[in-house]
């Protein structure tokens, strides 16, 4: 599904991603650890195409689609879905006309009709349902006031209605209490499919233990340093990244 | 894929580039010789066939004027305006005065076709549902049609050019002209009274509701023309009206100058909502050419319990200057102000307004939404004050600024005064930018650049929007999509 082969990343001409090559298939859950400052946000955004994160070199495909070139509403209306670290309000515009409009445009850019207002409300409310998001959440301005729980039950919630082909949680876990967190985890796990591929960027194994990945892979100083299956997660609680980072220095 | 540039490139080239209302009237017209001096005010007076009262009164404006200055505290620059180079008097030149529809000048009503704007009464009553809106409309110096004034008539409410006013309804202009904004005001406001030349004129008698929106539609067409329109409008004790005007002008590289004056009286009880979208010519891509704004607008609530509401849409003209207030006179009295002003471009905005309270309980109540893009820029000057014996002002102050793009500049200068212990009033002020955080995460979830830039400004204007008359909200909204994104409505 994605395909990333020795992609150099700069921003502000300071080269961030080094040579990162990764693969992702369909149905597969793929975490990616390592400490700050590695360049995981900037994996994330250059995959969902964020201005001024310009690939330098190498190739980012989509089910053998090269994206690189595409914006990224064309990006969406293939099916990326990025959740956010830090969501953005957007004052005076209710949740739900947000959300109608982000559905639509999608639809529109694949050719498909529009959902009208009841199907659009039934499938909302099921969703927010779901993720225990109240109906009074839905007509206040999107994120705008909302606790970091709640935005990031925002960010689950716009997944589970766009029905994403691959979805890419950048630090959804940092700020969760713990029952946040199991919500959070079960609404992701809902969505697993054989169709459907998840990039989990996270520092910590916590949110491992509740989205049990099928591979994971280490990443530092811009590259992908050593990929295992769930075991590596672990290993890295118990020892750190002290490795990786030594690795550089020598 | 630099998809923020070519949004601000987008909404650069927009609004200064594809002026729809841009076209020129080819009609002869009628002016006065070019420059000003006490014979052309005297030309204005008897053209207008005018009583001695009203040109002995625009005389002593024009002397007052001839000691004054320029006001030079706004936040806006341009150079120094040369009063004898432009024409004080224009008018088509078929159109000698007011009269029937009929009698209209056909290419004048193809020029309110273009602007989609129906003079013509049938065309109205044949329109299905629509709901019906009585028009002024003022073609440069002269007003050349209202519309339905038989239908006001039977309620009892006045509505004619301002000339006409003077000539069937004297008492009430003697009475009531210059009564809110002195012929000795200002700068501009002086100018008008000394070369004023024609506008609307309204009165609703004590205890009617005007049955249908009053209108005017203000446009110039002529070169090196000011416009000088001067507004009255009367609210008797009990009475509402809501009334609502429209501006446009062709483009031309030079700078027009437009020096309006509005006066407002709510009596006891009485309720006038004004409304206005302005839609000037703002001039190209370079800052060459628009309209010169120079505008004062006042209320006055003279009455118990008498409430006056303005709301503006702004995304015209060169250079905004205009302060719509309220005189918080009678006791229980309200003011409001909605105000939502776009620049683009080179444009520059100097605009808010004042609520000034002298009555016991009187509420005021300010939003203002400045939304900046180009290289334009956006202030927000607005003043409250509270006199001694207000017992119990009260005011809210909203103030937000929108950023789009990196070359433009927003501003909020409030001035607060209070002589009363017991004033209460509340300022609240935001600075934000259509961040690339926000463009992004929409873009994120399928939205194309001119979408999500079109959600957020609507968002961030949506509770001035919801103050206009229905049918005008649809027509600003427009305006604001047009003004700043191109394609997307």
């Amino acid at each position: 599904m994605l395909e990333i082969k020795d992609l150099h990343v700069s921003v502000a001409n300071r080269e961030i991603l080094k040579g990162l090559t990764l693969s992702v298939k369909a149905g597969e859950v793929a975490a990616i650890m390592g400490p700050n400052g590695t360049g995981k946000s900037t994996l994330s955004y250059v995959i969902a195409g964020r201005e001024g994160y310009e690939a330098t070199k190498g190739e980012v495909r989509l089910s053998g689609e090269n994206i690189l070139e595409l914006d990224p509403a064309e990006r969406a209306a293939k099916g990326i879905f990025l959740a956010f670290q830090y969501p953005v309000e957007i004052p005076g515009v209710a949740t739900m006309t947000f959300l109608k409009a982000a559905l639509n445009a999608q639809r529109r850019a694949r050719g498909e009709p529009e959902l009208q207002t009841p199907e659009f409300m039934k499938r909302v409310k099921e969703a927010a349902a779901s993720l225990g998001i109240a109906q009074d959440m839905l007509r206040r301005p999107l994120n705008a006031g909302f606790s970091g729980g709640e935005k990031k039950r925002m960010e689950i919630l716009q997944m589970a209605l766009l029905q994403p082909r691959l979805a890419i949680l950048d630090e959804t876990d940092s700020g969760l209490d713990i029952d946040a967190l199991r919500v959070v985890a079960d609404g992701v796990n809902a969505l697993r499919a054989p169709e459907r591929a998840f990039v989990v960027i996270t520092h910590y194994q916590r949110l491992l233990e509740y989205i049990r990945p099928d591979t994971v892979h280490v990443m530092a100083q811009g590259r992908i340093m050593r990929s295992g299956g769930p075991e590596l997660a672990l290993e890295l609680e118990q020892r750190g990244y002290q490795d990786y980072i030594a690795q550089e220095a020598a | 894929m630099a998809a923020r540039q070519e949004t601000v490139a987008r909404v650069a080239s927009i609004d200064v580039d594809a002026y729809k209302y841009g076209f020129s009237t080819d009609i002869e017209s009628e002016k006065a010789p070019k420059g000003l001096n006490e014979d052309i005010v005297r030309f204005i007076s008897a053209k207008k066939s005018e009583p001695q009262w009203l040109t002995d009164w625009r005389l002593e404006a024009y002397r007052r004027w001839l000691t004054m200055t320029e006001p030079r505290w706004a936040r806006v620059h341009y150079p120094r305006i040369d009063f004898q180079d432009l024409y004080y008097y224009s008018a088509p030149k078929s159109t000698p005065g007011p009269k029937l529809l009929e009698d209209v000048d056909p290419e004048l009503l193809r020029t309110y076709e273009k602007l989609g704007i129906p003079l013509r009464e049938q065309e109205i009553l044949a329109g299905v549902e629509t709901r019906r809106v009585a028009v002024d409309a003022v073609f440069d110096s002269v007003s050349v049609a209202t519309t339905f004034k038989a239908e006001l008539a039977k309620a009892g409410v006045i509505f004619c050019p301002i000339s006409e006013a003077v000539q069937t309804h004297p008492e009430l202009m003697r009475k009531y002209l210059g009564s809110v904004v002195p012929a000795t005001d200002n700068f501009y406001a002086t100018l008008n009274s000394a070369v004023f030349s024609d506008g609307s004129f309204v009165y609703v008698p004590k205890g009617v509701r005007c049955p249908m929106e009053l209108s005017t539609y203000f446009r110039i067409n002529e070169r090196n023309t000011g416009q000088f329109e001067r507004t009255l409008i009367i609210a008797d004790e009990g009475s509402y009206v809501s009334y609502l005007e429209g501006c446009t002008a062709p483009k031309r590289d030079e700078n027009q100058l437009h020096a309006a004056v509005v006066e407002l009286v709510a009596l006891d009880d009485a309720e006038i909502k004004y409304s206005t979208v302005q839609n000037w010519y703002p001039g190209d891509s370079e800052g060459r050419g628009g309209i010169y704004n120079f505008v004062t607008k006042r209320g006055d609530c003279r009455g118990r319990n008498s409430h006056i509401s303005w709301t503006q849409v702004e995304t015209g003209s060169a250079i905004t200057w205009k302060y719509p207030s309220c005189i918080l006179r009678g006791d229980g009295s309200q003011g409001e102000f909605y105000s939502i002003a776009v620049s683009n471009g080179y444009q520059q905005v100097d605009s808010g307004t004042k609520m000034l309270h002298l009555g016991k309980n009187t509420k005021s109540r300010i939003i203002s939404k400045g939304i900046s893009a180009g290289r334009s820029q956006n202030t927000y000057r607005g003043q409250v004050s509270a006199h001694r014996k207000a017992d119990g002002a009260r005011n809210f102050t909203q103030c937000d600024s929108l950023l789009i793009g990196p070359n433009c500049g927003a501003h909020t200068v409030p001035y607060i005064e209070s002589k009363n212990l017991s004033a209460q009033f509340e300022h609240e002020a935001t600075t934000s930018k259509i961040s690339e955080d926000q463009l992004f995460y929409a873009m994120q979830r399928g939205l194309t650049a001119e979408e999500a830039t079109a959600l957020i400004v609507n968002g961030f204007v949506r509770d001035v929007l919801q103050q206009l008359p229905m049918e005008f909200a649809v027509e600003a909204q427009k305006l604001i999509s047009i003004s700043l994104e191109g394609s997307v409505g």
